[in-house]
């Protein structure tokens, strides 16, 4: 251990800069007020209110100095945290009493962040600003008329014509999701306004198209909760809430305090406000499908769970989304913010938080945030609350696995990542015996599937003597295979093999460090089974040189990851030429599984390293995915996380050669510049010269990259059509029913595919309806793309033209 | 005025910074270690157990993104695994996700804890403690079964 002392000598002898904090006074006073702000709302030992007014104190004395950057602090925390809401439209409302013409800069400010918002896509934060305008006429901020005329403008875009239904959707689920807070004001003030906004929603819910919503759901049973389309869920909960007369008592609204104050102060009227018209380069929010799995029956000892269509679950859910947003990166806090969600024991909070964390988790079609967060926060908050939630976790889990017969195949993927590596943090106990009805069944139904699969994860997080120890012996059936090497040439049995003595020799010889030409040469009299004469050099397709060079190999490897990858690595050469033709590469990854089916994640690691080595391409593993060889493990996990691990690099591998293209042709654009401001005439074009010819290689570079990653996706999902349609010929000619567990697998990968890469997809859609997904192809298969393109539309003309065929 | 911008709140992303450890060994000044530990994409991984395998390490640690190599660590007489290794990842927001998730969780029943590194370099496979394991296990009290059991300096005393 070093006796260094680190004084700032040493550092400033470094020849470094010093990061020292100058005391400037206007960036501290910025950092103290929004400290100040952000933090009013915590836990605090005075009550909310009393912080609220002190703060209005403090802000008030400072507008002289600081009133932009106050702006700016109010406006961020409007956008940005939105589960303090009314907490913020109380703090504005004060300084709006205080000082009226702050308010008003306050709602142009506003004004001006909504239309950026909407300008640059940032759709999700432009509803906080609405509901956040909206929640301003309850503290008499902005007169009650001119939101309604706001809230007129979002609906007439339900009229436009040629524009995504995803457009006319965000503008309608602005206008609904701020009614909870400032429905019942609106009503008050402009009832027949309202009333016909109302209608003219309703009516708009109706037309809708709603193909995309099997896509999203997470079961696709309606029992025991349906899975809405969010309009659909939204629209039902608003209808409840203006039957209860609009009263609604979740949500904290510290400005009924201040009311004698507050209904002093004058209002503002919002601008008119125009919704910025559809451009080419909007983006919408894609629609979504409401997760629900608890109701009041879950917790029959706790406080009523409000009801699916009650505004109060509505209020919760969205709150404790905006919660995990804001502090997703910080576990301990995100964990902590979340337990202490006021409910006033009101409400089964431990539930809500499961019941949102699993929604996201689960969301179609990806979670807003990679997966390992939420095991890792749910496992926070065990630690937060050891009495209740593993409790709540435990009869969710249950209850996810009763269901298992109607869920998502992608979500079963997340349930079974998700449980196996929870277990392996609280020593895989679990209560194994309580799912033995599972053991009777078919090994392909979903629920003896996913206890084999979750078995396999949790082997590949220990070991396989530790699973065997933890299942009870019953299901040693559903238990995973030891994870070893099957070598064919290992046993003296086996020498009648041809390749047994070319085997025996390669195995001495690598042994002894034997160089690439050293493993040519003994291969060279490896016969060919399939030609009579080899060329002169013998190296054209020869399976069974692969056969027996790359057993070998694998096996004398087989020790870990590290030592088969350093194999790779050294006899590279030898891989290249045996595997240069796609017969070859086939053959090699063939052989691979051979060696290997019992260690399906080594089998995952190799062929990675096999690609990212250029040994095989993208194109022979999906072409070996769907080979008959696999045929017996085409529904294994692993092999779906091979396959999408495959697609995600050749994405990689675009996106970068596109980046290098770009910034090869910025450094063009700069030179050029350089040379205009220089007014130098010796400088010419010679120069441009090595950097114009960089430019056109990377672009025939980057044109041919896409066009592996389009014949990528042509190949599978031409392969996915042909085993398609063979098992529906199949099931027609024999009278049997289609929807068989393999059948619904295959399909559900199926869409998986267009989900999980729908960017991609979507800039080879022409190609992809011309040459595959035609009329004449099975509706079950069609429906699939179908259902895609309504998901992903960015065209009503273009959707329609789809269904009119 | 009012558009794009953040919170400090929402700014804090307190398991990516670096830790207060810097390698002694680490040749250059310790604001060269400082830059690459804030572009690195590996990490020190540490409590891990001696039987602990590199299959295990991939598992867990892939669940935050592409492995591009681990490299266990060793004693440096023994050759054996000792405690702890290296992970490199492809891209630095996986390794982010790596401290911000896995730090702090279980593998093989032990919580493990990652750190930043600046980047691997032969010889740093090997403990440094005298005995050839980590410099952790040389005068630790406490008896660990997973770590070999007892620290070096109480196993010398049970030498005759």
């Amino acid at each position: 251990m070093s006796r260094r002392r680190h004084s700032d000598d040493s550092d400033d002898s470094d020849g470094q800069p010093h990061k020292r904090r100058r005391t400037s006074e206007p960036s501290e006073i910025e950092e103290r007020l929004e400290s100040l702000i952000c933090r009013v709302g915590e836990k605090s030992n005075s009550s909310l209110e009393s912080n609220l007014e002190g703060l209005a104190g403090v802000l008030e004395a400072d507008l002289p100095n600081y009133k932009s950057k106050i702006l700016r602090i109010l406006c961020t925390v409007a956008r940005l945290l939105p589960e303090k809401l009314t907490v913020y439209t109380t703090l504005v409302g004060l300084l709006n009493a205080r000082n009226y013409n702050f308010g008003g800069e306050f709602v142009e400010a506003m004004i001006r962040q909504l239309k950026e918002c909407l300008k640059v896509n940032m759709y999700n934060e432009a509803v906080h600003l609405v509901r956040f305008l909206s929640d301003l006429v309850n503290c008499h901020v902005i007169a009650a008329p001119s939101m309604v005329a706001m809230f007129e403008n979002f609906v007439s875009v339900t009229q436009e014509e040629d524009v995504p239904q995803v457009r006319c959707d965000w503008y309608i689920f602005a206008f609904l999701s701020s009614l909870p807070w400032v429905g019942k004001e609106l009503y008050e003030k402009k009832d027949a306004e309202m009333d016909r906004l109302l209608s003219q929603t309703e009516s708009y819910l109706k037309r809708r198209q709603k193909i995309h919503v099997p896509m999203l759901q997470v079961w696709t049973a309606d029992k025991p909760h349906p899975q809405e389309e969010y309009l659909d869920c939204l629209w039902s909960q608003i209808q409840k809430l203006k039957k209860d007369r609009w009263q609604e008592r979740h949500i904290l609204r510290p400005y009924l305090a201040f009311d004698s104050i507050l209904c002093e102060a004058l209002q503002h009227n919002l601008p008119p406000f125009t919704p910025p018209p559809h451009t080419e380069d909007s983006v919408y929010p894609m629609p979504r499908v409401i997760f629900r799995m608890f109701d009041y029956t879950d917790d029959p000892e706790g406080p009523v769970m409000p009801g699916s269509h009650s505004v109060e679950r509505f209020v919760i859910e969205e709150n404790l989304h905006c919660i995990i947003k804001s502090h997703w990166k910080e576990r301990k806090t995100c964990a902590a913010q979340l337990l202490s969600y006021p409910g006033n024991n009101k409400i089964p909070l431990n539930y809500h938080i499961v019941e949102v964390i699993f929604a996201e988790l689960f969301q179609l079609p990806s979670p807003p945030h990679i997966e390992v967060m939420y095991t890792t926060l749910l496992i926070e908050l065990c630690k937060l609350q050891p009495g209740s939630l593993p409790q709540v976790l435990a009869q969710a889990t249950e209850m996810l696995y009763m269901r298992l017969d109607t869920m998502n195949t992608t979500c079963v993927d997340r349930f079974i990542n998700w449980f196996s590596h929870h277990l392996s943090n609280f020593q895989f106990r679990w209560s194994w015996e309580d799912w033995s009805d599972c053991l009777t069944q078919d090994l392909e139904k979903p629920k003896p599937k996913f206890v084999r699969e979750v078995l396999e994860k949790c082997m590949r997080l220990s070991y396989h003597q530790r699973i065997i120890d933890i299942v009870p012996a019953s299901f040693s059936v559903l238990s995973p295979a030891n994870p070893v090497c099957i070598y064919k040439y290992g046993d003296e049995s086996n020498r009648s093999l041809p390749g047994y003595t070319v085997a025996l020799c390669l195995t001495i010889a690598i042994k002894n460090k034997a160089s690439n030409d050293e493993i040519f040469s003994i291969l060279k009299d490896v016969p060919n089974p399939n030609q009579d004469d080899d060329d002169d050099e013998g190296f054209t397709f020869n399976p069974l040189k692969i056969e027996v060079f790359v057993q070998t190999l694998l096996h004398l490897a087989a020790k870990s990851f590290s030592h088969s990858f350093s194999a790779l690595a050294k006899f590279h050469e030898v891989f290249k030429t045996l595997a240069e033709s796609d017969e070859g590469k086939l053959h090699v990854l063939r052989v691979v599984y051979e060696v290997w089916k019992n260690h399906p994640q080594m089998i995952a690691v190799l062929v990675d390293k096999m690609i990212r080595t250029q040994i095989v391409d993208c194109a022979a593993v999906a072409n070996w995915i769907f080979s008959s060889e696999l045929a017996h493990d085409f529904t294994r996990f692993y092999i779906w996380e091979i396959l999408h691990s495959t697609i995600r690099k050749m994405n990689k591998h675009v996106l970068k050669i596109h980046k290098e293209l770009e910034d090869t042709k910025a450094r063009l654009a700069r030179q050029h510049k350089r040379r205009d401001s220089d007014d130098d005439d010796r400088s010419s074009d010679r120069e441009d010269g090595p950097l114009e010819e960089q430019i056109e290689r990377l672009q025939e570079k980057v044109e041919s990259a896409q066009s592996e990653q389009k014949n990528l996706f042509l190949v599978i999902f031409q392969r996915f059509i042909m085993l398609l349609t063979e098992h529906l010929v199949r099931c027609e000619t024999g009278g049997i029913d289609v929807f068989t567990p393999w059948y619904k697998s295959c399909i559900e990968r199926l869409q998986q595919i267009f989900l999980q890469h729908h960017q991609i997809i979507q800039q080879y859609m022409v190609t992809f309806e011309n040459l595959l997904f035609t009329a004449e192809l099975d509706h079950h298969i069609l429906a699939v793309f179908q259902q895609f393109c309504t998901v992903q539309c960015t065209s009503k003309l273009f959707m329609f033209s789809l269904l009119c065929g | 005025m009012c558009s794009g911008g953040t919170l400090s709140i929402l700014r804090s992303d307190s398991y990516v910074d670096l830790s207060q450890y810097r390698d002694q060994h680490f040749r250059g000044t310790r604001y060269d270690q400082e830059r690459l530990l804030r572009k690195s994409c590996t990490l020190y991984v540490g409590n891990l157990s001696f039987y602990t395998t590199e299959e295990q390490i991939h598992e867990l640690f892939g669940k935050s993104g592409d492995i591009k190599k681990i490299i266990m660590g060793l004693d440096k007489v023994k050759k054996t695994a000792c405690g702890f290794c290296f992970v490199e990842y492809y891209a630095r927001g996986d390794a982010e996700n790596a401290m911000r998730y896995i730090n702090g969780t279980r593998l093989d029943d032990r919580i493990i804890r990652t750190d930043w590194d600046a980047g691997f370099k032969e010889g740093r496979q090997y403990g440094r403690g005298r005995s050839g394991g980590q410099v952790r296990d040389e005068y630790r009290q406490d008896y660990d079964a997973g770590r070999g059991g007892y620290g070096k300096t109480v196993q010398c005393h049970f030498q005759p």
